[in-house]
């Protein structure tokens, strides 16, 4: 306020917006943003200049042409017929699919790994270390070519599975696994299995109203009841009846060699394979570390005072430890996901087809759109990283510590 | 981060450098080595030896290209380049010269602003298999997995051909020969194609080749050659009348053996401008007179070239057919040195 009165009293002379210290940093700022503006601008029209004097100019009408290629991993109908934009699409699914699936098992991994680590058991804490400290200190690049030269070397080829001389047979006559991926059972969806599909989600639905209940039960009449074993029965038993019920209309289908190679059921390729585990098996060190350092910053008067009030070592851990230690381990955890999502686009040493494959790999290369590609490309993947920090943050408030 | 992402960054940023300024002949002439971008290693085209010094069919022409302008056929740094990042690394700057096994085509032409200088193999895409799967034909691959590597036209053509004869396939994209090789010999896939000359280069570096075997088709055509940017002329002059200097001293049969005796003077007046000594040819694509006489000093005509490397003589053994000289019912062919 003094301030105030002070500028109205005095008259204003330009220097001041130098000499003045009120005005100074001010000043200051808005010349450096001016010229900040200025250099991106000059770069934005020196980039369209030679673009356009290359015979180039930027322009995104090549994603609606045909592709020309084919994509051998696809969770979207396409065909070499469809345009750019669906086979960048094809391999944005990919990366995602690679990217969530990484982090569930690198999740379970890591916190398997994090909490063994701390174990009494001298050997399976060394064992832990030993393994954290391999994975965390190779880059991830020769993990992921490391485990697919492995796996093409090491297991059979289709062939191997063929005629009477056979030296490779499968697994329980349902699972085979090659160098050219794995082939599981798959379901096969008949008539009538809608129902099925539906009850099974309305069994989901149910067992979240019951753990409401549950809860609400055990903090009125502080009984405990056996929560898992319900919650696992209303899951499987409604679906499993009524599967039977509509005449069993979701039948298995099982991998068969069928020329070439394996046909029906699951396949999953062998790229695929090869960067989920390197990239889970990577991440999953630096999450145990942070789990670990989770738990560590918990004080040991935490656990000495539940079990006290006669808690059991796993509810305390359940119960008192982990909840607290969550609010450690989230924010790191956050940056693991985001490593291991940008990781994924190492998918090309592999050829599992993302979308550094796809949009940045074969479409950049046959339509020479590299400025395009790349800032698609960069865009996906900030547009990913940014949804999963938000998802991360929102669910980091929630368990974040409660000022009341 | 993974190469072609890089390259494609740098192609973005040496776009931003405006890397297509004319003048590429001066820019090489000042860094006193040519920059040529090649395959990373197919035997017979372009590979380094145990001593780390490349050598083939492609690397010739590169050699021929340096001896040229700066007079020294060793003058060249050998950029390997993958299928996918070749284009990027010339459209770039990064390289001066393309010459990777190229397939001349209408959009690399027309789209990507490449100039194709020539042809200097014509070839087509083939199929290899071990000859153990018992497959004797192309249209018998239905279900098949197959290898191909990204960033080229294999990749178009597949899929076409596929699509064309109503048969489905599983492709494995690969990035090099090299890891193309590892897959298909260790069964991950059923098939491998490419170029049928670079089948051929492939298959004559296995311990077990004679297990292999090319299937009859050849689905598409694949003139191959070397190319340099749109927008600089005269250094596509100079590396289109390169391949032609080596095509018509075959025609005119003049030799590595003979070159000295040819650049002497002779009664051929077509001969004596090539080497040199009559007229000014050097002049006006802006070289010394001589510099034909070193391109072919290199490694010898276009045919002595394609005997060394990848001939009959090779373990690679291909025959001439259409690479022959048009005299000889072939389709190499230059224009006229007048
Ligand atoms: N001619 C085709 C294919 C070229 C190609 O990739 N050729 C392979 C085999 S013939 C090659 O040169 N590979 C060497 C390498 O992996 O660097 C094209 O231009 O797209």
């Amino acid at each position: 306020m003094a301030m105030a009165d002070q500028t109205a009293s005095g008259s204003f002379r330009l220097s001041m917006l130098i000499y003045d210290t009120r005005y100074r940093s001010m000043t200051i700022q808005i010349i450096v943003l001016m010229l900040f503006m200025l250099g991106a601008a000059w770069l934005v029209d020196n980039m369209l200049t030679n673009l356009a004097a290359l015979g180039k100019p930027l322009g995104f009408r090549f994603l609606s042409d045909a592709a020309g290629y084919d994509i051998n991993q696809r969770l979207i109908e396409y065909n070499s017929q469809d345009t750019h934009l669906r086979a960048a699409v094809v391999g944005l699914l990919n990366t995602l699919l690679v990217a969530f699936l990484g982090c569930v098992i690198a999740t379970v991994l890591g916190v398997v790994i994090g909490v063994m680590r701390l174990s009494k058991n001298w050997i399976v804490a060394r064992l832990m270390t030993v393994y954290i400290e391999t994975f965390r200190n190779v880059p991830v690049l020769l993990w992921i070519v490391f485990s697919m030269a492995i796996f093409i070397e090491v297991l059979p080829q289709p062939n191997a599975f063929r005629g009477d001389a056979a030296t490779a047979s499968m697994l329980f006559d349902a699972f085979a696994f090659t160098n050219r991926g794995f082939y599981l059972p798959g379901p096969i969806f008949g008539d009538g299995s809608m129902a099925v599909v539906v009850v099974f989600l309305l069994s989901i639905v149910g067992i979240y109203f019951f753990g409401k209940w549950a809860k609400a039960r055990q903090e009125a009449t502080g009984e405990i009841l056996p929560t898992f074993w319900i919650k696992l029965g209303i899951l499987i038993l409604p679906a499993v009846i009524v599967h039977f019920v509509m005449g069993q209309p979701i039948t298995l289908e099982y991998p068969e060699l069928k020329g070439f190679n394996f046909q029906g059921g699951i396949y999953m390729r062998n790229s695929l394979i090869a960067l989920l585990v390197a990239l889970s098996l990577y991440t999953a060190a630096f999450i145990a570390e942070a789990v670990r350092a989770g738990i560590m910053a918990i004080s040991h008067g935490q656990t000495e005072a539940a079990s006290a009030l006669g808690l059991r070592p796993k509810r305390t851990m359940s119960l008192v430890v982990l909840p607290q230690a969550m609010r450690v381990i989230i924010p790191p955890l956050i940056s693991q996901y985001l490593n291991l999502t940008k990781n994924s686009s190492l998918a090309i040493a592999v050829g599992y087809m993302d979308i550094t494959g796809t949009l940045g790999g074969i479409t950049l290369n046959q339509t020479g759109r590299e400025m395009e590609c790349i800032m698609l490309l960069m865009l996906c993947y900030l547009i990913i990283s940014l949804s999963i920090s938000m998802v991360m943050n929102i669910y980091n408030n929630s368990v974040k510590l409660k000022e009341r | 981060m993974k190469k072609s992402v890089l390259l494609g960054t740098i192609a973005a940023v040496g776009v931003l450098a405006g890397a297509a300024s004319a003048g590429t002949l001066d820019d090489v002439k000042a860094n006193g080595v040519l920059k040529c971008g090649v395959s990373t290693g197919l035997v017979g085209f372009a590979a380094p030896d145990a001593n780390g010094v490349w050598g083939g069919f492609d690397v010739t022409f590169c050699r021929a290209v340096a001896a040229a302008v700066l007079g020294d056929s060793d003058a060249v740094e050998f950029v390997p380049t993958t299928g996918k990042t070749r284009f990027t690394a010339l459209a770039s700057g990064e390289i001066d010269l393309l010459a990777r096994n190229t397939t001349w085509t209408f959009s690399r032409d027309v789209d990507l602003k490449f100039t194709f200088v020539g042809v200097n193999y014509y070839d087509g895409q083939g199929f290899m298999v071990r000859k153990d799967l018992g497959v004797t034909s192309a249209t018998e691959l239905d279900g098949a997995t197959v290898c191909i590597q990204t960033g080229t036209t294999t990749e178009l053509n597949l899929a076409d051909y596929f699509r064309a004869n109503g048969m489905s396939y599983e492709p494995v994209p690969i990035e090099t020969n090299a890891e193309a090789q590892q897959q298909y010999l260790s069964g991950a896939c059923d098939v491998y194609t490419t170029d049928a000359s670079g089948l051929a280069a492939t298959r004559a570096t296995f311990e077990d080749a004679d297990a292999h075997t090319l299937l009859p088709e050849i689905i598409s055509k694949e003139p191959l050659g070397p190319l340099v940017r749109h927008g600089d002329d005269q250094w596509g002059d100079i590396a289109r009348w390169t391949l032609n200097a080596l095509i018509t001293a075959e025609e005119l049969g003049v030799t590595q053996a003979n070159l000295a005796e040819m650049a002497a003077g002779t009664s051929n007046p077509e001969i004596n401008r090539l080497m040199g000594t009559e007229g000014s040819l050097g002049e006006m694509i802006g070289l010394d007179a001589e510099w034909a006489q070193r391109v072919i000093g290199v490694a010898g005509n276009y045919g002595e070239v394609f005997e060394a490397n990848i001939g009959e003589s090779t373990a690679i053994g291909l025959s001439r057919g259409l690479n022959a000289q048009w005299t000889q019912g072939g389709l190499i062919y230059s224009p006229p040195f007048r």
